[in-house]
């Protein structure tokens, strides 16, 4: 059955597509693809555009709320739409929903929205750990594993039905058949078998618009790869000249100066793969940002070279996304496009901006590898 | 409704039009008086489909509503929220219920639907939708005996569908589209209040030019003339009116127009498809403007009314009560610290009928002071009922919170006020005090949200451009949204157009040629 808001429908994707009324394009806003994690709150991303009208900047008008707190405490930002009972279609909505959900399903929604593939797993065998847990409850055990509370309630029991239990003294001595024990099942889990190995460039030439697209988009990779696979690990690199590897709140906070050699970078992915993660058992993502300024072409071809001899043929993947900063010449995707781009596995992205990321993503994971 | 066409696959179930004479009947028992209403069962894409048009699934042809469309269908899909219900003001009154949901849940929304009918038939600001025979909009005198209006918006709005598609077979597209989009920057330019009140005075003008201007007279008794009226007032106000006609002269309009839709209609240089499509915009404008005047009122009297015969006429049997209360919570949640108008309605509607209940209005009431009096005040009158039914009559919600919000509903219900706080780069509270929770709840509703903007002078500068004036009452204008709505002006005027406002406290002009966007300080 066909809807007559279909044609509005598809008029308005045109737009947002910039096929139609480019005049519009401008206006476009995403909403942002952001997971706070602490509440797990996401935004979803819904293009709107607005209808500008003579209105009130929102800064310096405030509002009218309801419930706890004292002057000066802070008020939770973004409350959602509404879900009940009513006219809507009247107000203006919320442009950003935010909404109470799970990585698991906001993994799924990317995977839909983006059309991406599951990935196809290399095959290697899955690990799979064994680890006990008390969860049952036995005759016989030793002492050192007795339940108190069960041993009691069958004590009570007993003396209850054999009579001997009296409400003013209550007294319970437990006897040899009381007695209960925790007992363990063992489960088996599976482990780690992917891992993650991020690389950024943290050169001066990247300012802080170019380290929160790269935070954007690992976010989103990190949400969809532990979606695809049961138990992931992940590692970060930051280099400029030399390479080091730091922790996830590093990887997104620091910021160095100085000259980039992007092949120190790659050469401490692959001691770390080698050493820690063999190629026959994981899944390995290698993923790398720069704003593709590197410091000589000798350093470039020995990049290559790393990349051809070391990284290439034990990853899945060898990802390669370039931001744009005002500094760099953005050689390196080139050089990479040109000696690599053959390489079924290399992959290679361009992201000028954040409105690039979605479309940064498809390239990254669209291929189901 | 044939002119829906599809009524036959959208009839109610045998089940539910049981429930709606059941409901209909107590509904009448309690007092509601609604126009006839009709009910419509459809799928969440067909209801979504109707939201998205506002209600008309007959509308004009506009990617916006598409662009709405994919927000409801987005936010159904990822379990974000659903549309209950849609319930239009017309005559017989329309509304859609979501199938598949639970018979409890359509209870809970015929009953809601019959509370927003009876406030559609009975609030004075929904007079401004009555139409005539010919579909003009004619504000009746308030309700009769038999009140029965014609408002067949569904057959207007479908004929302002079928005007903007054929002006988009004659035209193409584009031009037609982007003349909306232009009209729509202009939609909320009209004046709340015009529906009600004669604002321009066809004076016959005296061939020998302007008289001397008359002095309006304070009616008094004889011998009270010179107190009531006195002579040396009375002259300076004479001098006044007559520098003000002198320094007025050819200015045009002759008073600051709030309806500035209809200026241009009236006035602007328009190519008659052009006049045809803002004469749209600006009926339908209209015509949901009432809705907007009323947000928490018409939540308010819809939710005090479901939850009255849910519950207290048996309307919901008592293996429904939990589902019904579950959901009813629901709506009535304050998310986080948001108002939510069918909570702040409802709240109120039953904190004026305890308060006539119990006679707490009146000098007595007012000028006691005595806290323990007042707390245990119960002079037993049980005029509630019919105090919030003269209530949903004749306030919207400007007046509604003026006369009704008192320090103590305040104060229970914790409202407060807050503030951008630059430090903190985010919202924080401000305060409790009640004069400015009031204050502040007040000013966000006047003018339906929308700044008051006039124009003041269609020919500024002897240049045949348009000047308006913002009256800013101590928020500042969006300045970005402020300079595009002046491309579309510019579009609409075909000549330069500038609003006067403050910035930062400072008398800005704001100007845009055609070409390039400019900012002078100063007043006009």
């Amino acid at each position: 059955m066909t809807l007559k808001i279909d044609r509005d429908h598809s008029r308005f994707r045109d737009i947002v597509r910039g096929r139609i009324r480019q005049g519009l394009k401008k206006y476009i806003s995403h909403g942002e693809m952001i997971g706070k994690k602490g509440k797990e709150l996401v935004s979803i991303p819904i293009p709107h555009i607005d209808v500008p009208r003579f209105t009130f900047g929102s800064k310096n008008q405030g509002g009218v709320g309801q419930g706890d707190g004292k002057p000066g405490d802070p008020l939770d930002q973004g409350e959602g739409d509404q879900a009940g009972t009513g006219e809507a279609g009247q107000g203006e909505g919320d442009h950003v929903l935010e909404v109470d959900i799970t990585l698991e399903e906001l993994a799924d929604i990317l995977g839909e929205e983006l059309s991406l593939p599951a990935i196809e797993d290399k095959g290697k065998s899955k690990i799979q750990s064994k680890k006990d847990k008390y969860t049952g409850i036995r005759r016989v055990g030793p002492e050192s594993l007795r339940h108190f509370k069960r041993t009691y309630k069958e004590a009570l029991k007993r003396s209850i039905a054999s009579g001997t239990y009296s409400p003013d003294a209550p007294l319970i001595v437990p006897q040899a058949d009381d007695k209960r024990f925790r007992s363990f099942r063992t489960d088996e889990q599976p482990v780690a078998n992917a891992v993650i190995v991020y690389m950024m460039d943290v050169s001066g030439s990247m300012g802080d618009e170019q380290k929160e697209i790269v935070r954007i988009e690992s976010f989103w990779i990190d949400t969809w790869l532990r979606r695809q696979y049961d138990g992931i690990e992940s590692r970060y690199i930051i280099h400029d000249a030399t390479a080091r590897e730091v922790d996830r709140d590093t990887f997104f906070r620091t910021r160095e100066s100085g000259g980039t050699m992007i092949s120190s970078a790659y050469q401490l992915a692959a001691d770390i793969i080698e050493k820690d993660y063999p190629a026959s058992d994981w899944n390995i993502y290698p993923f790398h940002f720069s704003d593709g300024d590197n410091w000589s072409s000798d350093d470039t071809s020995l990049c290559m070279k790393i990349l051809r001899e070391r990284l290439v043929p034990v990853a899945n993947m060898f990802a390669y996304g370039q931001v744009h900063s005002p500094y760099g010449s953005g050689q390196f995707i080139k050089d990479l496009r040109e000696q690599m781009g053959t390489e079924e596995k290399v992959v290679l992205s361009d992201i000028p901006d954040r409105e690039a990321i979605v479309r940064s993503i498809k390239d990254f994971l669209g291929k189901g590898r | 409704m044939a002119a829906l066409g599809f009524s036959n696959e959208t009839q109610l179930p045998a089940y539910l039009r049981k429930e709606q004479d059941k409901i209909e009947a107590v509904a009448r028992q309690i007092g509601l008086d609604f126009f006839p209403t009709v009910f419509e069962i459809l799928s969440y894409d067909r209801l979504n489909e109707v939201a998205a048009y506002g209600g008309f699934p007959t509308r004009y042809p506009h990617w916006r509503f598409g662009m709405e469309y994919e927000r409801l269908a987005k936010s159904y899909e990822y379990g974000l929220s659903k549309i209950y219900e849609m319930v239009i003001n017309t005559n017989p009154a329309i509304a859609y219920l979501l199938e598949g949901n639970s018979l409890t849940d359509q209870k809970l929304v015929m009953c809601h639907v019959y509370g927003h009918v009876d406030f559609f038939k009975n609030n004075f600001c929904f007079r401004s939708t009555d139409l005539d025979t010919l579909g003009r909009v004619v504000p009746t005198e308030l309700s009769r005996e038999g009140y029965d209006p014609n408002r067949r918006w569904i057959d207007k709005l479908a004929n302002h569908g079928s005007v903007v598609r054929r002006l988009t077979a004659r035209h193409g597209v584009e031009p037609v589209e982007s003349f909306v989009d232009s009209c729509l920057s202009l939609e909320n330019l009209v004046d709340p209040h015009s529906p009600f009140i004669v604002r321009r005075r066809i004076e016959e003008e005296a061939e020998e030019g302007p008289q001397e201007p008359v002095v309006p007279r304070l009616k008094s008794k004889d011998y009270m003339e010179g107190f009531i009226n006195p002579e040396p007032y009375m002259e300076a106000e004479k001098q006044r009116l007559s520098s003000e006609q002198k320094s007025n002269k050819g200015r045009f309009p002759a008073e600051p127009e709030q309806d500035v839709l209809l200026f241009l209609i009236e006035n602007a240089p328009l190519e008659k498809w052009e006049r045809a499509v803002l004469t749209v915009i600006r009926e339908e404008a209209y015509y949901f403007l009432p809705q907007m005047q009323t947000k928490i009122m018409n939540e308010g009297w819809a939710s005090y009314n479901h939850s009255k015969l849910m519950t207290q006429h048996g309307v919901a049997d008592f293996s429904e009560i939990v589902d019904y209360a579950d959901n009813n919570a629901g709506v009535m949640a304050t998310n986080g610290k948001s108002l939510n108008p069918y909570k702040l309605g409802v709240e109120l509607y039953r904190h004026i009928e305890e308060r006539w209940n119990k006679g707490q209005f009146g000098r007595d009431w007012d000028q006691c002071d005595d806290l323990d009096e007042r707390r245990h005040w119960d002079l037993q009158l049980g005029l509630g009922t019919k105090k919030i039914f003269e209530v949903r009559s004749i306030y919207n919600d400007v007046t509604f919170l003026d006369e009704f919000l008192t320090p103590e509903f305040a104060f229970e219900n914790k409202l407060f006020t807050f503030e951008w706080s630059e430090r903190r780069g985010g919202y924080e509270v401000a305060t409790r005090e009640f004069q400015k929770v009031k204050q502040k709840l007040l000013g966000q509703l006047t003018n339906a949200g929308n700044p008051v903007i006039r124009v003041l002078d269609a020919n500024h500068g002897n240049r045949g451009e348009l000047l308006l004036r913002h009256d800013h009452q101590g928020v500042d204008l969006r300045v970005d949204y402020a300079e595009r709505v002046l491309e579309a002006l510019v579009r609409v005027w075909k000549r330069p157009v500038l609003v006067a406002t403050k910035l930062e406290e400072q008398p800005v002009l704001i100007r845009f040629d055609g070409k390039d966007h400019s900012r002078v300080e100063g007043q006009p």
